[in-house]
């Protein structure tokens, strides 16, 4: 175990490093000069000088090699110092600190409301394979996966707020705020983990020790509650790094919809402006936190399952 | 890393479909599936539309028409008209070939990467195995519609761009699935056969391999689609896709915004056409899968 965690450990700085060169190259290949993008936010519509571009190549450090680049920005990465925003001249990394919070809480809220569907749904589903209630659930999990969550989005807002004025529209900071993007964010997560549950659950019910426990007489709710679902429950597990990588992905979409001053809505506004420093800051930071996510799940799951202690699996 | 076929919900087929004596029969229970045959028929219609689209009887959808703004469904216009007088019926029906067009481009664009990568590395090993499938494992580290943002952003707004940017990301998962079906694969019989009888290892991939592993990649193809048509609608949406006056569900639902508490099935529409769409393709794709997959189709009885 503790030599696992090692070896996963050691390869971290080489995956970091894959990690930022991967951030710095999808951004050094884009076509345009940065320095006439930068010149063109501070004042729209001039043509900026000749002379103006080259002295701000010179203050972006542009005129450098491309390698020698890297090594700077990679070193002052490293440093904390994730450069300043083009537009805003706001130091990136203050940014990402700043807009962490609102997206945590809203992916937490998100993936707790569809945790808390998905896994009595899929159970249900398993339980009752063939009957009404699975069939009713893999209609609500084929919902789920089809429907963009941009247009659910605006479904809930013209519903909810618009119709009926139960709920505010947009905005951030209260509870209520929280209710309409938390609901359209889980969507998608839901149907996906209602669908993982359902099959592992199905699966480890036609496991050999499961019809050991129900020939001994044990009731169906002890049979699936303590001896199933422990075991369904971790293919969901090791399926979190990809469900936090969906979960930040529709961020980006809802947290635009909904005003919500989150991750999302910074990378759209960088996007859309080429604010190049925030977009490789951001990019780069998402990697590292689902590495680190991914490295965290594997570890769980090898203390959750004896099993995986034995086998060789592949880093 | 290990959960990419978990990530599109793919059950992998084991074995490959090989040709079987009873062939037509099983391209019946294909249709006998409500559930497939229901997808068929959106996928067949969807086509249909966005292929005689341009030569229809439809209204201009780029046509404006200002004193027609935000009119209600009419003869005239069957599901009124937008923020610019345009027909939105007419803007639907050509925004499928848009739609279409662009998830078509992208999926060949991703699998022609993820089938190349995936099959030299699976027949080869060795180092260039190993290299690939780190760069694969890297890649896997970034959120793919994060990433497909991010090179749009670079490359610029632009439906081109867009589907560049996520036919560009979205090979990555794929291409380690394809790999590992190579792998097993090039153990086969049928392999050392084709070797022993002096085939090269070009031919032996082109020739033996690659049409025994189409089964897995039209189901995986298949169950992308609709993926891909929601990621492309999605960055449009955001502004970094089709651009005006270009009809295309992403950038209609976009255009609507403003005009949310008025007209509120301006927005409505296009999200359903989004949502009819990738239903079609998902239950296809389902139906494909069991069909070209004897061991799903056993647990599914």
């Amino acid at each position: 175990m503790g030599a696992y965690v090692v070896r996963r450990l050691a390869t971290l700085p080489l995956l970091l490093l894959g990690i930022s060169a991967v951030s710095f190259a999808l951004l050094s290949v884009a076509p345009g000069d940065p320095a006439e993008i930068v010149l063109h936010q501070r004042n729209p519509g001039q043509m900026p000088s000749p002379a103006a571009v080259t002295a701000m190549r010179a203050e972006l450090g542009l005129d450098a090699p491309l390698p020698a680049q890297y090594v700077r920005w990679m070193s002052r990465a490293l440093a904390g110092d994730m450069g300043r925003s083009y537009v805003t001249e706001q130091p990136v990394a203050a940014q990402l600190a700043r807009r962490t919070v609102p997206t945590v809480v809203l992916t937490a809220a998100a993936l707790g409301l569809a945790l808390l569907l998905a896994v009595p749904m899929g159970i249900l589903s398993a339980r009752r394979r063939g009957g009404a209630g699975d069939a009713l659930v893999r209609l609500a999990a084929l919902v789920g996966s089809a429907a963009p969550s941009y247009a659910l989005a605006f479904g809930l807002i013209i519903l909810f707020a618009v119709k009926l004025s139960w709920l505010p529209a947009v905005g951030y900071g209260s509870a209520a705020q929280m209710v309409l993007p938390a609901i359209a964010l889980s969507l998608a997560p839901m149907a996906q983990l209602t669908r993982l549950i359902r099959a592992s659950v199905l699966d480890v019910l036609g496991q050999d020790y499961i019809r050991t426990a129900r020939a001994k007489g044990l009731s169906e709710q002890m049979v699936v509650m303590k001896h199933a679902l422990r075991n369904a429950l971790l293919p969901a597990i090791g399926a979190t790094g990809v469900i936090l990588a969906h979960l930040l992905g529709g961020a980006v979409i809802i947290e635009t919809i909904f005003t919500w001053p989150g991750l999302g809505q910074l990378i759209v506004g960088a996007a859309l402006t080429r604010d190049y420093p925030v977009v490789q800051g951001f990019v780069t930071y998402l990697a590292v936190i689902v590495l680190l996510a991914n490295l965290a799940t594997d570890i769980a799951l090898r203390v959750a399952d004896p099993r995986l202690r034995y086998e060789r699996v592949g880093v | 890393m290990t959960m990419t076929a978990e990530r599109i919900g793919v059950r992998l087929p084991r074995r490959p479909a090989i040709a079987e004596p009873r062939r037509r029969g099983r391209w019946h229970a294909l249709l006998r599936e409500p559930g497939t045959a229901l997808g068929l028929i959106l996928v067949a219609s969807l086509l249909l539309a966005g292929l005689v689209a341009p030569w229809s009887p439809l209204a201009d959808p780029t046509e404006i028409n200002l004193p027609d703004r935000l009119l209600s469904p009419s003869p005239e216009h069957l599901l009124g008209t937008d923020h610019l007088g345009r027909d939105t019926f007419s803007r639907l029906v050509h925004g499928a070939r848009a739609t279409l067009l662009a998830a078509a481009a992208t999926l060949v664009l991703s699998m022609t990467i993820a089938v190349t990568v995936g099959l030299l590395s699976g027949y080869y090993g060795g180092w260039p195995d190993t290299a690939l499938m780190w760069v694969v494992d890297l890649l896997l580290a970034f959120p793919s519609l994060i990433l497909a943002l991010a090179v749009a952003g670079a490359l610029g707004p632009g439906l081109l761009n867009v589907l560049l940017a996520v036919g560009a990301v979205w090979w990555v998962g794929h291409a380690r699935i394809i790999r590992g079906i190579t792998l097993g694969e090039r153990e086969m019989a049928y392999v050392t056969a084709a070797r022993a009888s002096g085939a090269s290892d070009r031919r032996i991939i082109l020739r033996h391999i690659a049409p025994n592993i189409l089964g897995p990649i039209v189901v995986l193809a298949s169950l992308d689609i609709g993926w891909i048509i929601l990621g492309i609608a999605g960055l449009s949406f955001l502004g970094l896709g089709a651009q005006p006056p270009t009809p295309e569900w992403g950038a209609m639902l976009s255009d609507a915004r403003p005009h949310l508490q008025t007209a509120p099935h301006l927005i409505l529409l296009p999200g359903a056409a989004i949502f009819v769409a990738v239903l079609g393709f998902n239950l296809l794709g389902d139906g494909l899968r069991d069909l070209l997959d004897p061991r799903i189709r056993r647990l599914a009885r």
